[in-house]
């Protein structure tokens, strides 16, 4: 991964997706970043719609960036890690702002990660990059494709290491995961992008 | 699957020109996941094709209008913004010898009952007009009929207690193989009407208008056309509830509106 430094120019925007096991994950990547990483991160973790504002709270703690829960309509900028609200699903239009839908659960979830990748690839093409979590559903796997047939970059928590290995498997097993991290590995990848 | 910006343009004018539906400042993102959709499941291989397919057949265009137009919602999604309408807007809409409420959007007629439920149990139903309106007539259909599946009605019941409920919900429908049919002395009252949001103009006024998880489907530049439409359709110190994720931020009405309730999205017309 000598070409790092390289790469980091041409991204615009991470993309995350996690489900059962991914807070944990989720905590350590963005306990690890610096208040000057300079791309957007915005994060799809499936979650219930009971508890509105939590998962925003519990990761702003544990980060340097400004954690937001997603709203429609905002620009998104470097500096910010914007989480998919629940209940709904969450897309990206050509302006570089969010839209909110409230369309039928994909994968049984609502967000899906799935949505969110593939209308963040149709908008960034080869400049964004997928990052696929622990999961214990396929939810990721159609978008992860997406964002590779597009020509961005896509990396999957390696499963062996994943609290739930199944999502990030389902991502491998369809040959468009680009590189297969440990978590200490996805920390120094990113931390290098900055 | 990607659709080419420019062939999407096209798409879009051409049902503009040819049937007169204007999907121009709907939300890019939503529209064409659900054109992808349906062209997956009919098995198009192509926008222009599909757009071929149904400038020449008037059938297949309703059928696709309907797909595209439909939206999802449930009973007493939010108990807390009828939680809210109980508790602060009822008791002002009870001052009125008789009032006028407008459910735009109402998809498949759930949020309709809900209210209707509300009204009733502040016995103000019968002195109520419910004018509920989407611009989806297969959905229109769905809600006079007032028929749902059994199987939602646990969520519905859990719903329904959540937003200070003060009966048995089951009191309210009949449960017959799988499905419910709710009480007809609800819909007494209520006026279902195909009302296009992004065309139509303002059609009555009103004491209280609920619009919720319409918005975010429009581009700021309808929102705020929307949003003067109700301004112009409510009375002096009417209400306006919106959807949790939905503001008046890109209107420039705003100015002449109160919060009622931040979190819920309850506004009042402040002349």
């Amino acid at each position: 991964m000598n070409d790092v430094n390289d790469e980091s120019l041409e991204y615009e925007c991470i993309v995350i997706g996690a489900s059962a096991g991914g807070m944990n994950a989720l905590s350590a990547i963005l306990r690890a970043l610096p208040d000057y990483f300079p791309l957007p991160l915005i994060i799809v973790q499936h979650r219930s719609r009971d508890y509105p504002d939590l998962l925003e709270k519990v990761l702003q703690h544990k980060s340097r960036l400004t954690v937001n829960q997603a709203e429609e309509k905002v620009k998104i900028e470097k500096g910010f890690v914007y989480i998919a609200p629940p209940d709904y699903h969450l897309m990206i239009e050509r302006n570089r702002t969010f839209s909110l839908s409230m369309d039928e659960p994909v994968n049984y979830s609502r967000p899906s990660i799935d949505v969110l990748f593939e209308s963040a690839s149709e908008v960034y093409g080869k400049s964004l990059m997928g990052i696929i979590l622990s999961g214990a559903n396929r939810d990721g796997a159609a978008g992860m494709l997406t964002i590779h047939q597009n020509g961005g970059f896509t990396l999957a928590q390696d499963p062996k290491e994943a609290e739930y290995p199944y999502m990030p498997e389902a991502s491998i097993q369809l040959g468009t995961v680009r590189h297969v991290m440990k978590l200490k590995e996805i920390e120094n990848f990113l931390i290098k992008l900055s | 699957m990607n659709i080419d910006q420019r062939e999407f343009a096209e798409f879009l004018q051409g049902i503009r020109f040819f049937y007169g539906y204007d999907f121009s400042d709907y939300s890019e993102s939503s529209l064409k996941r659900r054109i992808a959709h349906y062209m997956n499941i009919r098995s198009i291989k192509s926008l222009p094709q599909l757009g071929r397919n149904l400038m020449k057949d008037e059938a297949f265009f309703e059928e696709f209008i309907q797909e595209l137009s439909v939206t999802v919602t449930e009973m007493f999604r939010d108990p807390g913004f009828y939680k809210i309408l109980r508790d602060k807007v009822m008791r002002r809409l009870s001052t009125y010898p008789f009032i006028k409420i407008w459910i735009a959007g109402c998809a498949t007629g759930e949020e309709v009952y809900s209210i209707a439920i509300l009204l009733s149990e502040e016995n103000l139903l019968s002195r109520s007009v419910i004018y509920a309106t989407d611009i989806n007539q297969r959905s229109l259909i769905t809600a006079r009929d007032g028929i749902y599946s059994l199987d939602k009605m646990k969520s519905y019941t859990a719903n329904y207690q959540k937003a200070g409920g003060k009966h048995s919900f089951s009191e309210y429908y009949k449960a017959k193989y799988g499905s419910v049919l709710f009480d007809k002395k609800l819909k007494q009252n209520i006026v279902f009407s195909p009302h296009n949001l992004a065309a139509d103009t303002s059609f009555n006024e009103f004491q209280l208008i609920v619009c919720r998880n319409v918005l975010i489907y429009f581009n700021a530049m309808l929102q705020n056309r929307v949003i003067n439409l109700f301004y112009e359709s409510l009375c002096a110190f009417g209400f306006l509830g919106l959807g949790n994720k939905e503001s008046l931020l890109f209107s420039d009405k705003i100015k002449f509106f109160k919060t009622i309730d931040r979190k819920e999205k309850i506004f009042i017309k402040n002349e």
